[in-house]
């Protein structure tokens, strides 16, 4: 047999043995909501005792971290590995054992830019879900125009002095440690003077404070650094060359936003499912001719994008990709979310409206529609992925 | 199952752009309308995609042909669509062949596939009766007689008709508008007693044809597929040959696309060039991601077309629409930015507009591929 067919067999045989049924979604109808999502970290509350045997056994193949070495606590996977093991878990419709931004963003930084000391102190924790990560990249002046930051870290000798305001830091009143982009040279022109720093949130001088968003809720920070000490050691990169670093990780949260907005996965329920059942068909279609017209052109969209995902990790495999499309899966992926949630709003009428009470999901329906919002602003808005788009991919001058 | 291309692709890619290039640019299609060329496609280059079996690609090996896959299939009308090659390749060699496949007896496929892998024989679907595209409103009628049957009807917009040897038809042998069952598929010579063959002058300067079938006798092995039962070969065939469409306009697409590219790099205005301007790198950059789209929109239907026994219907209609607007997008955009030139007829890029809008209606546009799909989703 071939080996990946049997890598196949082996693994639907250990998810089916493994993975408890109160972690997989219903075949339709299965909403995922908040209390499916597993953060991990050091004050992490598992939403039921399943959740935690799910994390710890797929961490413990590190599978959590498919790819990663198993050096340093990964499932050691090749491309081809993990595509089947994440096409098993969505045959299961598995929950995702661990969302992590030291999964997503931080740990292939620190696979490619980190020593071999900063890899096996931080990438293991991370595999296993014990400790919870933020970013530390936005400033209040510098939003899109991010290489304008300005907290900066004073060296000390030993250790670095670090000043300064970050926002929008996501979960920050929530995350363990920070990857934090800091100024370290003043003199040096924009992009050559910052460097990537990793500290501990309980680090003397730290604080936040949640920022309330038009969805009522706060999943963002404002962090404030006050004098915190952060030992040398934990300079990531050389001195001064963190922008790379910075630019390295944003591809992989842009890979990250698209692949969360993009397409319609387990745990979410399709809009043209819920404008058949509230509003009805007629003759065989849906009884409003405009929305059912706007919603197939958006699941034929979202079709088309779930299908590009796919293309780009085989043509990676077979070593033709282009390597520049993460600017274009955070564009259209994020734009196609927003494009989803105005017409989730069209097809619940006046009930998109309700904000509070049972009656309404607690607002489930407008709060989703006013996040989604930001999804063309958060990780790079849609212009700046447009210039990235024209210089980098389409070689256009400027 | 791989949307990246395998190495025989690879290869079959890359002669296909050389040869396109080479033997088949824009202006070989600029120089058969200017001479108002009677074939409408040239005879030596047709005799040279036979010798590179480009004609028997789809046919099986045991009849002569290459056998390939359809992504193989997808590639060439690609790379026909970037140098908008003319040729009966689509009417023939994918969609002629591929409702042989799929409808015809073992004596129909012994007798026919193999000459048309050779490229002797040019073949020519009639389906349409509106201008609209809709193969269950069949109205031309086949009866039965004593020793056969008699044709009775009018087609339009078919495809390279004026220079077929052998015509398939849809025809109505019961029931009513609208329905699948009672449609049925006949052989019908071209040149047989009966047949009209008016060759209309298209937009994109390539063949198309109405056909009126006036009193056509047929023997009864003109019969293709089961009596009455000829839709389900025939949407299968037509899925694929969808398929292939979209393939074609992501080619006129992307070439229509590199093509304002290089002119957004050179043209200079206000002292500056204008790629440079963010109105115009915005434009392009979005027109890239609906490419990158429709791209694997086009190859994700023509894997699946690779498995028989895979459900095509609603990623042909993905791929169709997809690539219909985007190829739209593309080449308005590439007119509008080229600006004044983009409008003259000595500047190529209005072939491209040309090429895509017939596309656009081939077998259905984004309007009919959008509401399919839809209906095949159960809303």
């Amino acid at each position: 047999m071939d080996p990946l067919d049997s890598f196949r067999l082996d693994t639907r045989d250990w998810l089916e043995q493994n993975c408890p049924d109160a972690m997989r979604f219903a075949p339709s109808g299965d909403v995922m909501t908040d209390a499916d999502v597993c953060w991990g970290g050091r004050n992490c509350v598992f939403s039921c005792d399943e959740q935690r045997v799910w994390l710890m056994r797929m961490a413990e193949r590190g599978w959590t971290a498919p790819t990663w070495p198993r050096e340093y606590g990964g499932g050691g996977l090749d491309r081809a590995q993990a595509k089947v093991l994440a096409e098993e878990l969505q045959r299961i419709r598995a929950h995702n054992p661990l969302d992590s931004f030291g999964i997503s963003m931080l740990g292939p930084a620190l696979l490619k830019y980190g020593t071999h000391e900063q890899k096996a102190q931080f990438l293991p924790p991370i595999v296993r879900g014990e400790i919870r990560w933020c970013q530390g990249y936005s400033e209040p002046n510098a939003g899109s125009d991010l290489a304008g930051l300005q907290t900066r870290a004073e060296d000390m000798g030993d250790h670095f002095l670090v000043n300064g305001q970050k926002v929008w830091t996501s979960y920050a009143d929530k995350a363990d440690w920070i990857f934090c982009l800091v100024r370290t040279d003043f003199a040096a022109p924009k992009h050559q003077g910052i460097s990537f720093v990793l500290f501990d949130m309980q680090s003397p001088g730290v604080s936040t404070h949640p920022t309330r968003l038009i969805s009522g809720a706060s999943p963002f920070c404002e962090t404030f650094f006050d004098n915190v000490r952060v030992p040398k050691t934990q300079l990531v990169g050389e001195l001064n060359r963190g922008w790379d670093i910075a630019k390295y990780l944003l591809t992989h949260e842009r890979e990250m936003i698209s692949r969360l907005f993009g397409v319609t996965g387990a745990g979410q329920v399709a809009p043209a499912d819920i404008a058949v059942r509230r509003i009805g068909l007629e003759h065989g279609k849906l009884a409003e001719p405009g929305l059912r017209g706007d919603i197939a052109r958006l699941e034929m969209d979202a079709a088309a994008f779930g299908l590009t995902l796919e293309r780009l990790r085989d043509e990676a495999r077979a070593g033709v990709g282009t390597g520049a499309a993460s600017s274009m899966l955070k564009y259209y992926g994020t734009e196609l979310n927003k494009r989803r949630q105005e017409l989730l709003v069209s097809i619940h009428g006046s009930d998109a409206l309700g904000w509070e009470g049972a009656a309404f999901e607690d607002g489930l329906v407008a709060r989703s529609w006013l996040r989604s919002k930001g999804n063309s602003i958060e990780g790079g808005t849609s212009e700046v992925q447009l210039n990235v788009i024209a210089k980098r991919i389409l070689g256009l001058p400027g | 199952m791989s949307l990246a291309y395998n190495d025989d692709e690879r290869m079959l890619l890359e002669a296909a752009q050389e040869f396109l290039r080479a033997e088949s640019p824009v202006s070989a299609l600029r120089g058969l309308r200017d001479s108002a060329d009677a074939d409408g496609f040239s005879r030596a280059l047709w005799a040279r995609m036979a010798e590179m079996g480009w004609t028997g690609l789809l046919v099986p090996e045991v009849h002569g042909g290459l056998g390939f896959s359809h992504m193989g299939a997808g590639i060439l009308c690609e790379h026909m669509g970037r140098t908008l090659c003319a040729s009966p390749f689509f009417a023939t060699a994918v969609l002629g062949v591929t409702v042989l496949n799929h409808a015809a007896s073992a004596a129909q496929k012994a007798a026919l596939l193999p000459r048309v892998a050779a490229g002797e024989c040019i073949l020519a679907l009639a389906l349409e009766e509106s201008a609209r595209h809709d193969p269950l409103a069949i109205t031309t009628r086949v009866t039965a007689t004593a020793d056969g049957f008699v044709l009775e009807g009018e087609k339009r917009f078919v495809l390279d008709a004026h220079v077929a040897d052998t015509l398939i038809v849809v025809a109505r042998t019961s029931g009513a508008a609208g329905e699948a069952h009672g449609i049925s598929l006949f052989l019908v010579d071209a040149g047989a007693p009966g047949v009209v063959v008016e060759r209309n002058a298209m937009v994109d300067s390539r063949n198309a044809a109405t056909v009126t079938f006036q009193a056509v006798r047929l023997s009864p092995e003109a019969l293709l597929g089961p009596l009455d039962g000829g839709f389900a070969p025939l949407e299968r065939a037509l899925d694929v040959a969808r398929s292939c469409t979209a393939a074609e306009l992501l080619g006129v697409a992307t070439e229509a696309f590199e093509r304002t590219l290089d002119y957004l790099r050179q043209r200079k205005q206000f002292g500056k060039i204008i790629g440079e301007f963010q109105g115009l790198q915005h434009r392009a950059a979005t027109l890239f991601c609906e490419l990158e789209l429709a791209r694997s929109a086009v190859l994700g239907a023509l894997r699946v077309a690779d498995r028989p026994d895979a459900d095509l219907a609603a990623a042909a209609s993905l791929a169709k629409a997809r690539a219909t607007d985007t190829a739209t997008l593309a080449v308005n955009e590439a007119v509008q930015m080229h600006g004044g030139i983009g409008m003259t007829d000595d500047f190529e890029i209005g072939f491209f507009m040309k090429r895509a809008a017939a596309l656009r209606m081939l077998m259905g546009d984004a309007y009919y591929h959008t509401n399919r799909y839809a209906t095949l989703a159960g809303y």
